[in-house]
């Protein structure tokens, strides 16, 4: 049999506490992140602030320089213009709604009459304010009804603490990826958002297999001191929790690589997710676990 | 083979073969197919960001329609008026009738106005003043007429274009959304269905200062609309008019509109109006002659000619400089004008190539993956490896026919849904492998240790499955068209996957050993 890792037998709760403050970190980068969000100030798509975007592919390669001049000239001021993918395309962000996308295109057709751009290759999202404003209000309430489903689904099928630890994990999960995406000022929108909540789930499963096998040796052998048993379990799983991230790991490389603009920072994100998904099963869910217990008290029962 | 196999396997059989029997009409292979295949099974359609189109949002301006009426009841209150010889003025305030006249007429005009229309009701009054508006339950009607007027009209005006199945359904709010599958000219269709066709005629303010308006400080009775013109190089002019706000009468009362050429031999349009409008139309114009009255079409001056004469036909031109096609277009939009302005607040259009696009680079990431997953399920897992990887593609088949069974709808995101699925999904064998191999190495015999690993395993892969289900649901709920697409494929990949997963591998481990007594497995 081949084997990613050998037999291990490292203390991972004897990190608990480099653990806790990393996690302490990424969380706290998250909630800034989070508040910035609110705040307006982060890069947000136009999904949530409402704007227009046009992508046009030219004939000729178009200098973003120019395009800025031409859009200054006809009253756009404070375009954010990028190139985008191959085959001279550029990307334009703006914040007016309401017909922008017409003005834009006529913009370009009479200031660049000799550099037509492709009508077949053009792709626009136009979205009015109010209907930013609602799919804000959507995306956070889409957050918390996961996390508290999250909450109920592990609390009913182990108890109360692990659901909890879980929760906690998964929230610091979805804190880290949102606070390294503001950090890098990469754009949060709506696809960002549906990443962050698969990313919550996938987290989930991978604690769930860490929090089985703790269970499994609670029941067997009701001896061991808690932090010395849930180290045996992580060890035993270990390669597990590695391994099932690496299929997802590996399947979305190629979508990051080639799969296109679109999906680019989406894949980027479940990436991170899954990376950070993996590491907190072991080093924030499990030392929660430990560390609740040993100051409540009581038994923590395998249920 | 034992019966139970036997049973399993022609299950696993059965189900392959009605998913490819469903999905494949849905694949380009389509052309290769008998009609009757072809027609027989539901299909995957295509999201607008695959196959090219707009999506698009607009919400109809309700109030303005409710201004309208309220603009026609004022003109049709002043003509019985003046059929009465009684001396009083109508005219629109808000969404209200406000009537001007001697103290001494109240009585009289109460009467009148009772008398002409039920549906106002008294608001206020003051010396020589009287106020009315519309009853709550007539403004509801307005303006729940006004969008599904504008429903209406909107889908002939699509019809015009050709889009192969679009679809127009009423939103919350007033909105109206619209989906033009591979549409080529959006720009076009969309200004030709948001044209409103709104039709006023206006009296020109000529004793105001038409720079004091300019500037923002004209008489509050008038206000500032454009006229259009073309000039020698083909840029358009603009021109100010100084024009009352009180509008006349409206294109509501049209019951005519067609092509035709004016007087120096260019296209124009001839509108006629009905009845009651040819009435307030003759009272117009009898009341004004010599004073220019503006054509105005959607806010825009088309013409502001001098009333020779009082015109009791009913009869007009719009004259200006269009071609015989902007007229046509135009003549369609008199015909059938909006009831009300429509705003467009949300705009998704991509371009059919750039779908396509989208749509290679999608698949060809999702088989890149799928064979670097096949690869590492062999090197790490070996035989094992192998039957995974049967059931990674049973799983893939299966979820394609459920797709093509539920109608579904594939968008980009959609394709990176069944992406996540098989990486997810291999996970459950990974999951029953590790423990198959803690089991071997705990002393049990090959056929001991598969089915204690999958007993074991079995309720782990449940809890994380349910887990992923958990926020598929969320997104599928708060979720809009693209991204309700990503749920659909994670959720039906998630579930299949306990099938295929559990059942489709199972059978094949039971197989070899029944038929060969292994003393080793390859895990």
């Amino acid at each position: 049999m081949l084997h990613i890792l050998g037999k291990t037998n490292i203390d991972f709760m004897g990190w608990k506490n480099v653990s806790f403050t990393i996690a302490a970190l990424f969380i706290t980068l998250g909630l800034v992140g989070v508040v910035q969000v609110g705040r307006q100030k982060a890069n947000l798509g136009i999904d949530f602030v409402g704007g227009t975007t046009v992508q046009l592919s030219f004939k000729q390669a178009l200098q973003v320089d120019q395009a800025r001049a031409a859009l200054e000239e006809n009253g756009f001021q404070g375009a954010s213009i990028q190139e985008v993918g191959e085959g001279n395309t550029i990307l334009i962000k703006v914040r007016e709604t309401e017909g922008t996308s017409d003005k834009i295109q006529t913009v370009f057709k009479q200031e660049f009459p000799n550099n037509p751009y492709d009508p077949d290759h053009m792709q626009i999202t136009e979205i009015g304010p109010v209907i930013g404003q609602a799919l804000q209000k959507d995306a956070l309430r889409a957050l918390v009804v996961a996390l508290l489903a999250i909450i109920v689904y592990i609390a009913f099928r182990f108890e109360f603490k692990f659901g909890v630890a879980a929760a906690f994990a998964t929230f610091h999960d979805i804190m880290a990826v949102l606070g390294i995406f503001y950090i890098l000022n990469w754009e949060i929108n709506l696809l960002i958002v549906t990443a962050l909540l698969t990313l919550a789930g996938y987290s989930l499963t991978d604690t769930v297999v860490v929090f089985d096998r703790i269970r499994e040796n609670l029941k067997k052998t009701k001896r061991d001191p808690l932090p010395k048993l849930v180290n045996n379990s992580i060890n035993e799983v270990l390669s597990r929790t590695i391994v099932t991230s690496l299929t997802v790991v590996l399947v979305l490389i190629p979508l990051a690589l080639f799969g296109g603009d679109v999906l680019h920072d989406f894949s980027i994100a479940l990436l991170m997710g899954v990376i950070v998904g993996t590491y907190s099963s072991i080093f924030v869910a499990s030392p929660i676990l430990v560390v609740w217990h040993a100051k409540a008290g009581g038994r923590l029962i395998g249920k | 083979m034992k019966k139970s196999i036997r049973w399993r396997l022609s299950l696993i059989a059965l189900s392959v073969v009605v998913a490819v029997f469903l999905f494949l009409p849905s694949t380009p292979l389509t052309t290769q197919l008998p009609q009757w295949w072809h027609q027989s099974v539901p299909k995957i359609s295509l999201g607008l960001d695959l196959r090219g189109g707009s999506h698009l949002v607009m919400e109809v301006e309700t109030d303005k329609a409710v201004e309208a009426s309220v603009d026609n009841i004022a003109a049709d209150l002043q003509t019985t008026a003046a059929l009465q010889s009684l001396s009083v003025t109508f005219t629109r305030t808000g969404q209200d009738v406000t009537a001007k006249f001697a103290d001494t007429l109240e009585e009289k005009v109460e009467k009148l106005i009772k008398d002409t229309y039920a549906i106002l009701e008294y608001k206020s009054r003051t010396k020589g003043e009287l106020v009315y508006g519309l009853k709550q339950a007539e403004v509801r009607r307005l303006k729940e007429n006004a969008v599904q007027q504008a429903l209406e009209i909107t889908r002939r005006r699509i019809d015009k274009y050709g889009v192969a199945e679009p679809s127009i359904y009423k939103q919350e709010n007033d909105q109206i959304a619209l989906q033009l599958p591979g549409i080529k000219n959006p720009q076009e269709a969309i200004a030709f269905i948001k044209t409103a066709g709104r039709l006023e005629f206006k009296m020109l303010n000529t004793t105001g200062d038409l720079q004091q308006a300019l500037a923002g400080k004209g008489p509050a009775d008038s206000e500032v609309l454009y006229g259009e013109d073309v000039d020698q190089s083909g840029k358009i002019v603009r021109s100010p008019y100084l024009v009352y706000k009180q509008t006349m009468l409206t294109g509501d009362r049209l019951k005519e509109a067609k092509v035709g050429i004016d007087d120096r031999g260019r296209p124009a349009i001839s509108i006629s109006f009905d009845g009651q409008g040819a009435e307030i139309f003759g009272r117009v114009t009898g009341e004004n002659v010599g004073k220019q009255m503006a054509i105005v079409l959607d806010n825009v001056v088309y013409s502001a000619p001098r009333i020779q004469d009082r015109i009791s036909g009913g009869d007009a031109q719009i004259t200006g400089s269009f071609t015989h096609e902007e007229a046509a277009k135009l003549a369609i939009v008199l015909r059938e004008s909006l009831p009300a302005p429509m705003k467009i607040i949300q705009n998704v259009t991509v371009g059919p190539s750039l779908g396509q696009d989208s749509i290679n680079k999608g698949v060809r990431a999702a088989l890149f993956g799928v064979l670097v997953v096949v690869v590492f399920m062999v090197v790490y897992y070996r035989m094992s490896g192998l039957i995974a990887d049967y059931a990674i593609i049973l799983n893939l088949v299966l979820l394609l026919g459920a797709m093509a069974l539920l109608n579904a709808t594939l968008t980009l995101p959609g394709i990176a849904g069944i992406i996540l699925t098989i990486g997810m999904g291999v996970d459950s064998n990974v999951l029953m492998f590790e423990r198959i191999r803690e089991e071997i190495v705990s002393g049990k015999a090959p056929r001991a240790a598969v089915d204690a690993g999958y007993d074991k395993a079995f309720l782990t892969i449940l809890d994380s499955h349910v887990t992923t289900l958990i926020t598929a649901a969320v997104l599928f709920m708060f979720g809009t068209g693209p991204i309700k697409g990503f749920a659909v494929t994670l959720s039906l990949g998630i579930m299949i996957n306990l099938y295929s997963a559990l059942v489709g591998t199972k059978v094949i481990f039971d197989i070899i050993n029944s038929k060969w007594k292994l003393e080793k497995l390859s895990i």
